[in-house]
């Protein structure tokens, strides 16, 4: 009976423990970007054999719906892969698939290096562990009675001490003996993310782990997955907010049905953050694209209204300038050159506003 | 990844903690049995003297019989409610993420029905025969003693609250709607206490040899019901409702 992966010893659990109740990492805002940049990004690199999670062309229809379709990702050990998209994506269906609840209608995975197969569900629920996304706690039971039953379901050696560990871990150890009826929502969230902690498992599964809580407890949320993160546990988060994957990922996929991207949040920057400059000129150009064709650092460029064009570029600082040298040398009249950015959450929206025309079709 | 005790009984003592702390169902094990013993002694002790033997036989039939409505009905509002109330509270999809086998589920919550109602209805019998021994006329007394009322009393009582919770379980993975399991499963676990009654009622004579292979063919459904049960038991259906 495995229960326990060999990497996740006592010693390191109590110590990433601390980690927990501990200030905060740093400021939220520029963390998220740097992050990215950091060694942890590297075992994105990890060879598809080696996977903690192996998806290839996964697909799960019920009746004509289709959840998710020819879906194919990896996700590294030690990694916190974000699984964002709106409501209705096909998050929590890919979870419960990967976690062996519900089959597959096509396609195959490997889940904590065992192949996803009927026959492997008993194996693999013993090396993972889900936070659904809701709680489902047996509200008549206390926290501990709650918790005492998974670690039975588990078979863990030394449950008090494991219930213990990971009610501090999520603060809660002050309600230990409390019913979980008279637990607040957010209360509830942390006692089932307790119980998901409690196996120690290889790859844990975060189904929105953060939807309806406040600031402060989302916060405490996202420094236990930093410190579950530096203990090597590989997390599966799936939330509809950006700036939480982009915060905790190293990688983050974009799901509407189908996958949309995959990528480094500072990549998915990078790739999708376009930047454009828009320039306002006082007439028509004559042959627009010669001007702008000529241009080493102008990617693309397009009309969007008479006297307006928009010039995809790599670097709109250095660009600006030779843009205008340029236009003011052909004597055209600029009105303005300005930059203009689209933010993640405008590539993430029409992403997905792609996939609502799609099935509106 | 083999068939584990430890679950059984972890699955065994959350649900008696759970059933405990509902007091819906606190109150239907304690009215039940209550209503259970009051009935069959009311009707034994307004029996006159003069009365034919054809009529006490049939008072007593009546009498037995309540006392076996008693596990039949009990644990079959309890497994009814086993596996579609959970699912209504949302507690069975993280029970289901961990290693467990529906086996072991089912054989968890099948004990938590049937130990604690096997040993309601055999105190309750004790009570009655205790009562009837002390206060009962004796040509009533010496009736209700007969051998073959016993044996079939403490023969069926196990047997008939094993048919209504494998029932009562099966009708809960099928069901979406707490209620209606359990009526469903009420009218569904009356077919062998209603086979008990027809001996009772000396409809079906009853012989030693006839009720021994009834509970025998008793015993090999409620042994073959929870292989059938575990069967049902998909997963896939119980998270989303729909078949895999
Ligand atoms: N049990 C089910 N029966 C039928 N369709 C379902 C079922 N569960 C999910 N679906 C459909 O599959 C699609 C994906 O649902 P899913 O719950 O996985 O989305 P999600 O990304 O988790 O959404 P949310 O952000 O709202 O939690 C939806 O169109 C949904 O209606
Ligand atoms: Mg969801």
């Amino acid at each position: 009976m495995v229960s326990t992966p060999a990497s996740l010893t006592d010693v390191e659990v109590s110590s990433s423990i601390n980690l927990v109740g501990r200030a905060p990492s740093g400021p939220d805002g520029p963390r998220t970007v740097e992050r990215v940049g950091e060694p942890g990004g590297s075992c994105t690199d990890m060879s598809r054999s080696d996977g903690a999670i192996i998806v290839e062309h996964l697909t799960k229809r019920f009746g004509d719906r289709v959840a998710f379709d020819d879906v194919s990702f990896d996700v590294g050990y030690g990694e916190v892969f974000g699984f964002l998209g709106p409501n209705g994506a096909g998050k929590t269906t890919m979870v419960r698939t990967l976690g062996t609840l519900i089959a597959p209608t096509s396609g195959a995975a490997t889940v904590a290096g065992i192949e996803l197969r009927p026959e492997n569900g008993p194996a693999i629920r013993s090396r993972i562990s889900i936070m659904p996304e809701f709680p489902g706690l047996y509200l008549r039971l206390t926290v501990a009675e709650n918790l005492e039953l998974f670690a039975r379901l588990y078979r863990l050696s030394d449950p008090q001490y494991r219930i213990e560990r990971v009610l501090r871990a999520v603060n809660l150890i002050d309600r230990t003996n409390d019913l979980c009826r008279s637990l607040s929502k957010g209360l509830r969230q942390r006692a089932a993310l307790a119980r998901a902690l409690l196996s120690d498992p290889a790859v844990l599964f975060l189904d929105e782990p953060t939807s309806g809580l406040d600031p402060v407890a989302t916060r405490e949320v996202h420094e236990l997955i930093t410190a579950l993160e530096d203990r090597g546990v590989t997390i599966f988060l799936t939330t509809h907010r950006l700036e939480e994957a982009e915060r905790l990922c190293h990688r983050v996929a974009i799901l509407s049905t189908t996958l949309r991207l995959v990528g480094r949040p500072l990549e998915l920057r990078q790739q999708l953050l376009t930047r454009n400059l828009d320039v306002r000129t006082r007439t028509d150009l004559d042959d627009p694209g010669k001007m702008f064709g000529g241009l080493v650092d102008v990617e693309g460029w397009e009309q969007v209204l008479p006297g307006l064009y928009r010039l995809t570029v790599v670097d709109p600082d250095a660009t600006a300038p030779v843009v205008a040298r340029t236009l003011v040398g052909a004597g055209v009249d600029i009105l303005s050159i300005a930059e203009s950015r689209r933010s993640l959450e405008d590539v993430y929206l029409e992403l997905i506003d792609e996939d609502v025309e799609v099935k509106r079709r | 990844m083999s068939f584990s005790w430890v679950r059984v009984g972890a699955i065994f003592q959350k649900e008696l903690r759970d059933y405990r702390r509902n007091r819906f169902m606190v109150l239907t094990m304690g009215l039940l049995p209550l209503i259970f013993i009051a009935a069959p002694i009311l009707q034994l002790f307004t029996i006159k003297a003069s009365i034919t033997s054809a009529k006490l036989d049939s008072r007593i039939g009546i009498s037995l019989l309540y006392m076996l409505m008693l596990p039949t009905i009990i644990p079959s509002v309890l497994s009814a409610y086993s596996v579609v109330g959970e699912r209504e509270q949302g507690t069975l999809e993280p029970v289901l993420t961990t290693p467990i086998h529906r086996e072991e589920l089912l054989i968890g919550k099948a004990l938590a029905a049937f130990l604690p109602v096997l040993a309601v209805a055999y105190v309750i019998f004790g009570i009655f025969l205790g009562a009837v021994a002390a206060f009962a006329h004796p040509a009533v007394t010496s009736a209700v003693f007969e051998r073959d009322h016993l044996l079939i009393q403490l023969l069926f009582t196990p047997l008939v609250a094993g048919w209504s919770i494998w029932v009562g379980i099966a009708i809960s993975t099928r069901m979406s709607d707490v209620r209606a399991a359990q009526q469903l499963s009420v009218l569904a676990s009356l077919p062998p206490v209603a086979i008990v009654a027809l001996m009772n009622f000396n409809v079906i004579a009853p012989s030693l040899a006839l009720a021994l292979g009834l509970a025998a063919a008793l015993l090999l459904i409620d042994g073959l019901a929870w292989r059938v049960v575990a069967a049902m038991f998909d997963r896939e259906r119980l998270i989303t409702g729909i078949r895999s």
